[in-house]
């Protein structure tokens, strides 16, 4: 800390910019993003970038150079399940870190808690979603809800007009984070161009690979500490294979749903097995609790009609 | 006269940044806090109108300044306090209330006596802006 501000008392001396990275804290804070998020190696390197300009932000800061805070409104698109939800909290805390937003809290927000159903019900119920969120972040979930073209009456311009002088003027505040499907967010973009203008960071969140979601169950498992044995870790491969194949598929939500009926089918087969039971085979995720998904089931026989009928339970 | 009352009431009155400041401490304790206004300076006077709800859920002082601030705008020629309530089981009580906001001018109070039977005489605080109607009584 003290380094860099003899440095700066001398004007033309040079600032040690590696203490001031290790003052910030910002490696643990990687460190810990590579371990927890698989894949997204797009996202992670704009967190990087977004992280870089603050830190230089700062130091402009202490030199007295102009620095006039960034505006870190974002907009993260992706399909779901994708991770932009586990992002904005981790990107919360960055910005807490770096000292961007004084209280580093996340607060999420839909549609239903920004628009009102009646004429002057929509101007209160944004403003106090935009009290809660001030000092954090403001997710706004499926922002493209706000916006309903077919209906001219709909008190969603209302709450974006709100939004969009809030984002102006109270930057020192609050950093928004719109979130929802690509193709939507950009019509959604095309016809509220004050938005796109106001938005620094777009951020497009890919899908993950079958290999990553592999990663992420195994991930998953490990933090709830179960574990795949080598048949187990080939069935949910190939269940993998099969899931990502049928609609409604959403990525690491699905993975995450998938192993919690895992864990109910070996809670159950040991619970029916009954007896005297070994540490070792509690945590063990048997071949036959991911092989009794309806999954493999209609693959092999259920007709085409009666599986997109069912598919909407998520099997 | 200067009112006094409330916690703080000994010092000057608070810069935003202290009222900020204030509101933090409110928050981390987890008290919500309210906004109240009043033109009626009698200590006894305890139920001051409210501006708006309390505000449940804050994590920054920023949202309440604001309302703060709205409130400075409409009656800036009232008294406004703010309050930070301790809803805990056992305490169920302001824990916190301060004066953010007085009149320019506060003309202070009468001692009127009355005298009655036998020579006794009772004592009353009046302030003297209640003589005029409310909302009329600091507009001068």
């Amino acid at each position: 800390m003290t380094q860099p501000e003899t440095q700066a008392a001398g004007g033309g001396e040079l600032i040690d910019l590696d203490a001031a990275y290790r003052d910030a804290q910002l490696q643990p804070l990687f460190d810990d993003l590579e371990s927890a998020l698989i894949g997204l190696t797009p996202v992670k390197r704009r967190i990087r970038e977004i992280a870089s300009l603050l830190l230089v932000a700062r130091l402009r800061e202490r030199l007295g150079l102009s620095a006039e805070r960034p505006s870190l409104h974002m907009s993260f698109t992706g399909r779901p399940g994708t991770g932009k939800t586990t992002v904005a909290l981790r990107m919360a805390m960055i910005l807490h870190k770096m000292g961007y937003v004084r209280r580093g809290h996340l607060v999420v927000a839909s549609r239903d808690d920004l628009v009102g159903q009646y004429v002057g019900h929509t101007a209160p119920k944004t403003r106090e979603v935009l009290k809660k969120a001030m000092g954090g972040v403001l997710f706004i979930d499926e922002a493209y809800y706000l916006y309903r073209p077919e209906n001219e009456r709909d008190y969603g311009q209302e709450a974006i007009e709100m939004l969009l002088t809030a984002m102006e003027s109270q930057r020192d505040d609050l950093v928004v984070i719109l979130a929802g499907y690509k193709e939507r967010m950009e019509v959604f973009f095309q016809s509220n161009p004050g938005f796109h203008s106001r938005i620094a960071h777009h951020i497009d969140f890919p899908d993950y690979s079958r290999d990553e979601l592999m990663a992420i169950a195994e991930l998953m498992l490990r933090q709830q500490m179960y574990r795949f044995d080598d048949a187990s870790r080939d069935a949910f491969a190939q269940y993998l294979e099969r899931r990502i194949r049928q609609p409604h598929f959403a990525n690491a939500r699905s993975v995450r749903n998938a192993i919690d009926r895992v864990r109910l089918r070996q809670a159950q087969r040991l619970v029916e097995q009954g007896g005297q039971i070994a540490r070792e085979e509690l945590s063990r995720i048997d071949a036959d609790d991911v092989r009794q998904s309806r999954v493999f089931v209609e693959s092999s026989e259920a007709p085409p009609l009666a599986e997109a009928a069912s598919l909407r339970k998520e099997s | 006269m200067r009112i006094t009352q409330g916690t703080f009431s000994y010092l000057p009155d608070l810069d935003d940044d202290q009222i900020r400041a204030q509101i933090q401490y409110c928050l981390d304790n987890g008290w919500p806090v309210a906004i109240e206004h009043t033109d009626d300076p009698h200590p006894r006077n305890v139920y001051w109108e409210m501006w708006g709800l309390p505000l449940f859920d804050l994590r920054d002082p920023a949202g309440v300044m604001q309302e703060i601030n709205d409130c400075r705008k409409t009656f800036g020629d009232r008294y406004i306090r703010v309050t930070g309530y301790d809803r805990r089981y056992g305490r169920q009580t302001v824990a916190l209330s301060f004066i953010v906001n007085r009149p320019k001018h506060e003309p202070g109070f009468e001692l009127v006596r009355s005298e009655t039977s036998d020579r006794r005489v009772q004592y009353t605080v009046r302030s003297y802006a209640t003589t005029r109607p409310t909302g009329e009584r600091y507009s001068s």
